[in-house]
């Protein structure tokens, strides 16, 4: 019998291709263009003339090497912050929650109905000095007496672990809800005991929704600059505080172009040895 | 940096928005006919548009509560039965120069007759040097003659032939006495006393920081050299690395003043005289050695209608139109005659110093140097500083 169904041939494929990679090439591809084009450029605003300036890029490098730093610290200890609290609720709410699931998970994402500005100021007022929090760490000797959270870096990384927290939380919860429990049912019949199904079942099937939750929340938080500007000082300044005044107030726009571009070259590099050391062929096949 | 709001009035203010920004429109539209007699009076040749598109900072113009429109503006349409589109989007004078400046170097238009900026940031004079600004009509600016004297000639723009200024503030000390446990008028003792460590914020705005700090080492603000920079430099530097300063902030110091989470900062006029409406303990003065003055300006972008901006500004520099804008607005106003209008209707706001200052208080504040704004090094140096 002839076989029905054959690969679709010609166009078609593209056609439906074509409105993505459209919105990708003039939103993404021309603007990288630019300030590409813009990094290598030197003079003064608005006149910056393009002549393959490569010393912006070790200018910067070494000039902001501390923001540098400090992004990605700040980054990974929220990241690792955000990953210890979301796998046990993202485990319970897949496991536990029973019919109540959706409403977990509607409770996860309410802070996001409102803005990201609006959420970060708030935590100006939790954390204020003279607020409950504060006086009940120091009660308790966390905080030592006169002592202040706000203006610190744990304000900056509570506030960054805080804002991308459901990042963190859904693709865990992805990842986790689609586990087959009878695979755990199987392993504790074959007496492994609870900690060790976890550790052989769960836990590895459980990776790809663990890289996801990791690079999503990573990413944008290398990048941040609201956090570090609202609740911390100018110690605890980011790569991305640097840029935007760079941008905005001093206007060396080649300067923050390759700024730009070493975050984004030092992120693709985390990512790719990431992704190595949790091997990236079985994730995005059970992904 | 004059925006005054606290967070309260801008989520207020934000919710209203959507109502009012149409308003305008449905106004204009029963302007009625009594308005093109007044047009017909000055130069022949020209005529209004249709609309006038003025850009401004949020809380920078009367509004009527009830009704959400500006009276003033709602008044201009119908004596000139032209529609304004007025727009609350410039929150900070870099961000917006920022918006700006693509089309602008692109030789485009903006598509506003009417911006506000703010001296002190250096933007006006540079985009005079650029040449994206136009010219006002003064044809159709009569009321010019109402401006301060004291404001007629700015180093940047000496003949006020690109500007009018809308409204000023000065910079000075704002702080809670009973927390400072007394009075604070020097900046010296903000930057070293011990028991003001890590319970002050200075402003990321350089002119203001930088100013201050320079005026209480002795030297002129209004001539910067880089050994007077770096001097001022060195000074905060020294206050950043022991602590003493615990932020830099734009006007978001007002609730860490009002919460108690700061003693005392570099703070503006109007945001402390709004401030005080619900906190009346806190105060703000001159330091001994000086404060600062920078004003918003009136400018006219390139593309934008010249005739029709200038024929707005002449309206706002009617001394009873002045008035009314200042009853609501609570910074200082450059319009000579205001101050006699308010005395009759409310003369509370007449006679309060932050609003029309006292000779005295005018001697001692400074304006920064224009030239020193665009020096780039000194942006970047500034830039460290605030920046870790």
């Amino acid at each position: 019998m002839r076989r029905r169904f054959h690969r679709p041939k010609g166009a078609i494929p593209y056609l439906l291709l074509s409105p993505g990679m459209g919105w990708l090439l003039v939103f993404f591809v021309v603007p990288m263009w630019y300030l590409a084009k813009t990094s290598l450029s030197s003079g003064l605003f608005p006149l910056f003339s393009f002549d393959w300036s490569f010393g912006n890029f070790s200018d910067s490098i070494s000039q902001y090497q501390s923001q540098f730093i400090r992004s990605g610290e700040y980054a990974a200890i929220a990241t690792a912050i955000a990953l210890a609290v979301s796998y046990p609720l993202a485990y319970w709410i897949a496991f536990r929650g029973g019919r109540w699931k959706n409403l977990f998970l509607l409770l996860v994402i309410a802070p996001f109905f409102v803005t990201y500005l609006i959420r970060t100021l708030a935590w100006e007022t939790i954390l204020s000095d003279n607020g409950l929090v504060v006086r009940l760490l120091r009660d308790v000797g966390l905080v030592a007496p006169g002592g202040r959270v706000l203006a610190t870096s744990a304000a900056v990384i509570a506030g960054i672990t805080y804002n991308f927290l459901p990042f963190m939380v859904l693709p865990l919860y992805v990842s986790l809800e689609q586990i087959d429990h009878r695979l755990i049912e199987a392993a504790t019949d074959l007496y492994a005991s609870k900690p060790k199904a976890f550790m052989r079942i769960t836990l590895p099937l459980s990776l790809p929704g663990v890289f996801a939750g990791v690079l999503l929340t990573f990413i944008p938080a290398a990048g941040d600059f609201i956090n570090a500007q609202l609740l911390g000082t100018p110690r605890q300044y980011m790569i991305g505080n640097v840029i935007q005044s760079e941008f905005l107030s001093v206007r060396d726009y080649p300067t923050a172009a390759s700024l730009s571009f070493v975050l984004m070259a030092a992120i693709l590099v985390l990512v790719l040895i990431f992704a190595r050391i949790l091997g990236t062929d079985r994730l995005t096949v059970s992904a | 940096m004059t925006q005054s709001l606290t967070r309260d009035e801008l989520l207020r203010r934000g919710l209203a928005g959507g109502a009012f920004l149409t308003l305008p429109g449905l106004l204009a539209a029963c302007g009625g006919s009594s308005a093109k007699k007044a047009t017909s009076t000055t130069a022949a040749a020209q005529t209004l548009p249709r609309t006038i598109t003025f850009s401004n900072w949020p809380l920078y113009l009367d509004i009527d509560e009830k009704t959400k429109t500006h009276p003033t503006l709602v008044a201009f349409q119908k004596r000139y039965g032209v529609k304004v589109k007025y727009l609350e989007d410039i929150n900070d004078n870099d961000t917006f120069f920022g918006k700006i400046e693509g089309p602008l170097s692109q030789g485009q238009k903006i598509g506003r007759d009417l911006i506000v900026l703010t001296d002190s940031s250096g933007l006006p004079g540079r985009m005079i040097d650029l040449g994206w600004l136009e010219k006002l009509d003064k044809s159709a600016l009569p009321n010019i003659k109402n401006l301060q004297p004291t404001q007629a000639h700015p180093a940047w723009d000496p003949n006020r032939d690109y500007s009018l200024p809308w409204q000023s503030g000065m910079t000075g000390i704002g702080y809670d006495p009973k927390l400072v446990g007394g009075d604070i008028t020097s900046v010296d003792d903000l930057l070293t006393n011990p028991k003001l460590k890590g319970k002050i914020t200075l402003l990321t705005e350089r002119a203001d920081t930088i100013g201050l700090v320079m005026a209480a080492n002795g030297d002129d603000p209004s001539h910067v050299t880089d050994a007077t920079f770096n001097k001022a430099v060195a000074k905060i530097q020294k206050a950043v690395k022991s602590g003493q300063v615990r932020q830099f902030t734009g006007n978001d110091y007002a609730p860490l003043l009002a919460k108690g989470d700061i003693y005392a900062c570099f703070a503006w006029s109007g945001d402390m005289v709004q401030l005080q409406a619900d906190h009346p303990g806190l105060k703000w003065v001159l330091p001994d050695s000086g404060g600062m003055i920078w004003t918003d300006n009136m400018l006219i972008p390139k593309g934008g209608n010249a005739y029709a901006a200038s024929v707005l500004m002449n309206w706002y520099y009617r001394p009873e139109i002045a008035a009314q804008v200042e009853d609501y607005v609570n910074y200082i106003c450059p319009v000579v005659g205001a101050d006699k209008v308010l005395l009759k209707t409310d003369p509370a706001v007449a006679k309060n110093p932050l609003i029309f200052p006292t000779k005295a208080m005018l001697a001692n504040v400074h304006q920064f140097d224009a030239k020193a704004l665009n020096n780039t090094d000194y942006t970047k140096k500034f830039q460290h500083l605030i920046g870790g």
